[in-house]
């Protein structure tokens, strides 16, 4: 396998897409097999496009949450995670392992966080492949 | 499906094209199905461009466009414009970035970001190819608009609105309208009197008919969405109603046998359950404090106005377009002991010093002792690290405020010392001058930092303020003081109820959050809802007053214009496959998730005007069956599809 696994991102148009531009800004690197989809919010992104990202490729899937930061409130927290319980879930019984989902609330600002997530989350990602 | 898809490559100068090879990505993507053209643009913004775009749209009829170029919190907008100018439906149109989140970010691997590039513009292009054309659904509005609290944030809100044609519910809680301003004597910088200015604003008020005051007044419900919100409001009875003279009021005030603590001094004085109007709180009139009052009837027997078995309680339902949330702060309570407050007698905040000022006329004296020596210590509940609690901010008046303090009690008693025990005087803007005066009438300046901290001791029958001060090398110096002032920062009010009512959201610091302090500083998310003064962060007067004229501005243009177009990307139920579980509904944080039944069969359904397009309740159907527009099953999953090719 590659040693540049391929991630696949869910970003949050208000708050975390401008934490990943950011990085691309301040010219922060990071691997270019990472592509990102944003969405209006952490919380609606469905379980069964991240078991299509696996299925058609991918080898990780990253989401970047909202956090307490959420424009429509609190409560996107708890259901960002209810998402990722349900995902792994659905992972183990395809036999994918939960590592290879990962989730962490970025900040608007986050652009730092953002790539040492990226990274950690690669490197990881390479040496399992290996 | 879109089957004339014009495909836009911008060079961004040498931005993108420095690093990303432009050629390849055409040749990469001109044989994607349902491409109709592929052209690159030194800049995609630039007028010429924009125009070229439009009349291809036209003269080749493109059904859907890609721009891959800059973030689209540039130029979404943008683009979206010179759809809609060629034609388009605005939301057949996809912006790709492949600057910051590629060329840029990728800057150091050219090959890789051409890569990157040819991948994203391809989802880019299978995205649009299953757009759909959305448009936005114009509702009427009502231009009438609730101000919650009238202090002289709130009034001055009301004023704004009223001037500018608005219909104005004024809505306060407490019996008298004032708010916190009417408890100061002079405030900074301009030596105005706070009972002189809230008085002022309510004159006004009474000039105007279509500002409808409600006192001793909450709100209890709120339906529906921006331009349309029914409400209603609970009105407590004031347990006064007619006329009495002074003299009668005085009389009953004396012959109710109830005695608290009262707020208005904070604690300085004791009041009955009579609550009666200080300088500066309006109406003139005299109420009754219900929690407190025993039912003696002795009032009622001075004079029948005073009526405390009155149960009239009155429930008022409103139709309304938009809310102004102008709630107000709480002073800072430092906890027992913190510099031996709640232990030490003579130990006493700054909003109870300068009741303190207002209640001695020629002489400061407190419990009964004269007082020469003033110890003020600052930041107290503000600017606190972890071991201290929760309060990171700066409160912003406190500094300006005690500086004046010590000089406006200079002034009216003379012979008092004053030394601010302070973290760095942050009298900003104006009130530096206030910071020279202060420092020139010789009042002392010892500073401090948290890791060492003012004592206050109580000895030899004599309260002592002890520092280690930064400004003479760290030595430790003491002082006996006559009365400790702790400058106390401010707090949000306790508004849990109306916050939870209204659905405002809470900032890090618990006071209420707007979209964002520079670009959109009186809006929240809750379109319609409104928030000013010191509900979103502590402020001082002429702050408060700004932001509650931005409040009136803002809100007063949406609601002005009778009607108003809704963002088109909502939730969208496909009633086939919905089986009404509920679970939607519950995820659902603006109630925008009805039950409905369709053809015999009980559905959901989405209530367009207060849906806001987070997709909340999309992950949580079990069979699927609700989408959000433009982040669509067919859009998305065909964009995963493009970006995993390779």
């Amino acid at each position: 396998m590659s040693t540049k696994p391929k991630i696949l991102v869910f970003s949050t148009e208000k708050i975390s897409d401008p934490a990943i531009d950011l990085a691309g800004l301040l010219k922060k690197h990071y691997p270019n097999t990472v592509y990102t989809i944003s969405v209006p919010c952490s919380s609606g992104i469905k379980p069964r496009w991240i078991m299509q990202a696996y299925e058609k490729g991918f080898d990780g899937v990253f989401i970047a949450a909202d956090g307490t930061d959420c424009p429509y409130g609190e409560s996107c927290v708890e259901k960002t995670s209810a998402i990722i319980s349900v995902t792994h879930d659905l992972m183990r019984q395809k036999g994918l392992k939960p590592s290879q989902l990962k989730m962490a609330a970025l900040c608007s600002v986050c652009a730092d966080a953002f790539v040492a997530h990226i990274n950690n989350f690669t490197k990881e990602l390479a040496k399992k492949d290996n | 499906m879109k089957k004339k898809i014009g495909v836009y490559v911008c060079h961004c100068g040498g931005n993108i094209s420095d690093y990303v090879d432009i050629e390849k990505v055409k040749d990469a993507v001109r044989d994607e199905a349902d491409v109709f053209l592929v052209k690159n643009t030194l800049f995609a913004c630039a007028d010429s461009s924009q125009k070229m775009m439009e009349e291809d749209i036209k003269t080749q009829g493109l059904d859907a466009m890609v721009v891959a170029s800059c973030s689209p919190k540039l130029h979404l907008n943008t683009f979206r414009g010179v759809a809609q100018r060629g034609g388009l439906n605005p939301y057949n149109y996809v912006q790709v970035n492949i600057r910051e989140q590629d060329s840029w970010a990728h800057s150091d691997n050219p090959a890789g970001a051409t890569e990157k590039a040819i991948q994203l513009v391809k989802a880019g292009i299978a995205r649009a190819k299953e757009s759909e054309a959305l448009t936005s659904m114009k509702i009427a509005t009502t231009n009438a608009v609730a101000v919650i609290g009238a202090g002289v944030g709130g009034m001055r809100t009301a004023l704004g609105l009223a001037d500018m044609g608005t219909e104005v519910y004024l809505i306060e809680k407490s019996f008298f309208v004032g708010g916190r301003t009417a408890q100061w004597g002079s405030v900074a910088p301009t030596n105005d009197r706070g009972d002189v200015l809230t008085a002022g604003l309510f004159n006004e008020i009474q000039k105007r008919s279509n500002i409808k005051l409600f006192t001793g007044a909450e709100l209890i419900e709120k339906k529906g969405s921006v331009g349309n919100f029914d409400i209603k409001v609970k009105i407590r009875p004031r347990g006064f109603d007619g006329n009495a003279t002074t003299d009668e009021i005085q009389k009953a005030v004396k012959a109710c046998p109830v005695s608290t603590m009262d707020e208005f001094n904070f604690g300085l004085t004791q009041r009955t359950a009579i609550l009666i109007p200080q300088k500066g709180q309006y109406p003139q009139q005299p109420a009754i404090d219900k929690a407190l009052c025993n039912q003696c009837g002795a009032c009622q027997k001075i004079n029948s106005s005073f009526q405390p078995a009155s149960t009239n309680e009155e429930i008022l339902s409103l139709h309304i377009g938009g809310f102004v949330a102008n709630t107000g702060f709480d002073p800072y309570e430092p906890a027992k002991g913190e510099y031996g407050y709640g232990e030490i007698d003579n130990v006493i905040t700054l909003p109870q010093f300068k009741r303190l000022i207002e209640l001695n006329d020629n002489e400061l004296v407190f419990k009964g002792k004269k007082v020469k020596k003033i110890a003020y210590i600052y930041c107290v509940g503000s600017r606190q690290d972890d071991d201290e609690g929760k309060n990171k901010y700066c409160s912003r008046y406190c500094c300006t405020s005690a500086t004046h303090t010590g000089v406006t009690v200079k002034n009216k008693y003379k012979d008092v010392l004053n030394y601010h025990f302070n973290r760095g005087i942050r009298t900003y803007g104006k009130a530096e001058l206030i910071y020279g005066q202060a420092s020139q009438q010789g009042d002392v300046f010892l500073q401090f930092t948290l890791d060492s901290i003012p004592q206050v001791e109580r000895k030899h029958n004599k309260t002592y303020v002890k520092v280690k001060d930064i400004l003479t090398a760290g030595k430790t110096i003491e002082t006996d003081a006559d009365l400790v002032v702790l400058v106390t920062g401010m707090v949000p009010r306790e508004n849990v109820e109306l916050g939870h009512l209204l659905k405002i959201p809470e900032g890090r610091d618990h006071f209420f959050n707007e979209i964002h302090m520079k670009l959109k500083p009186v809006e929240t998310v809750i379109d319609g809802v409104m928030i000013a003064g010191t509900s979103q962060a502590p402020k001082n007067i002429l702050e408060t007053l700004n932001s509650s004229m931005a409040a009136a501005a803002k809100v007063n243009s949406v609601l002005t214009k009778g009607e108003l177009s809704l963002e088109p990307t909502l939730a969208k139920v496909n009633p086939g496959a919905c089986t009404w579980c509920g679970k939607c509904a519950e995820a659902c944080p603006f109630d925008a998730i009805v039950q409905v039944d369709n053809e015999g069969k009980m559905v959901a359904k989405v209530n367009e005007a207060n849906c806001k397009g987070c997709g909340m309740c999309t992950p949580v159907c079990p069979t699927d069956a609700i989408d959000l527009d433009g982040f669509t099953n067919a859009q998305i999953g065909a964009m995963i599809d493009a970006l995993a090719e390779l």
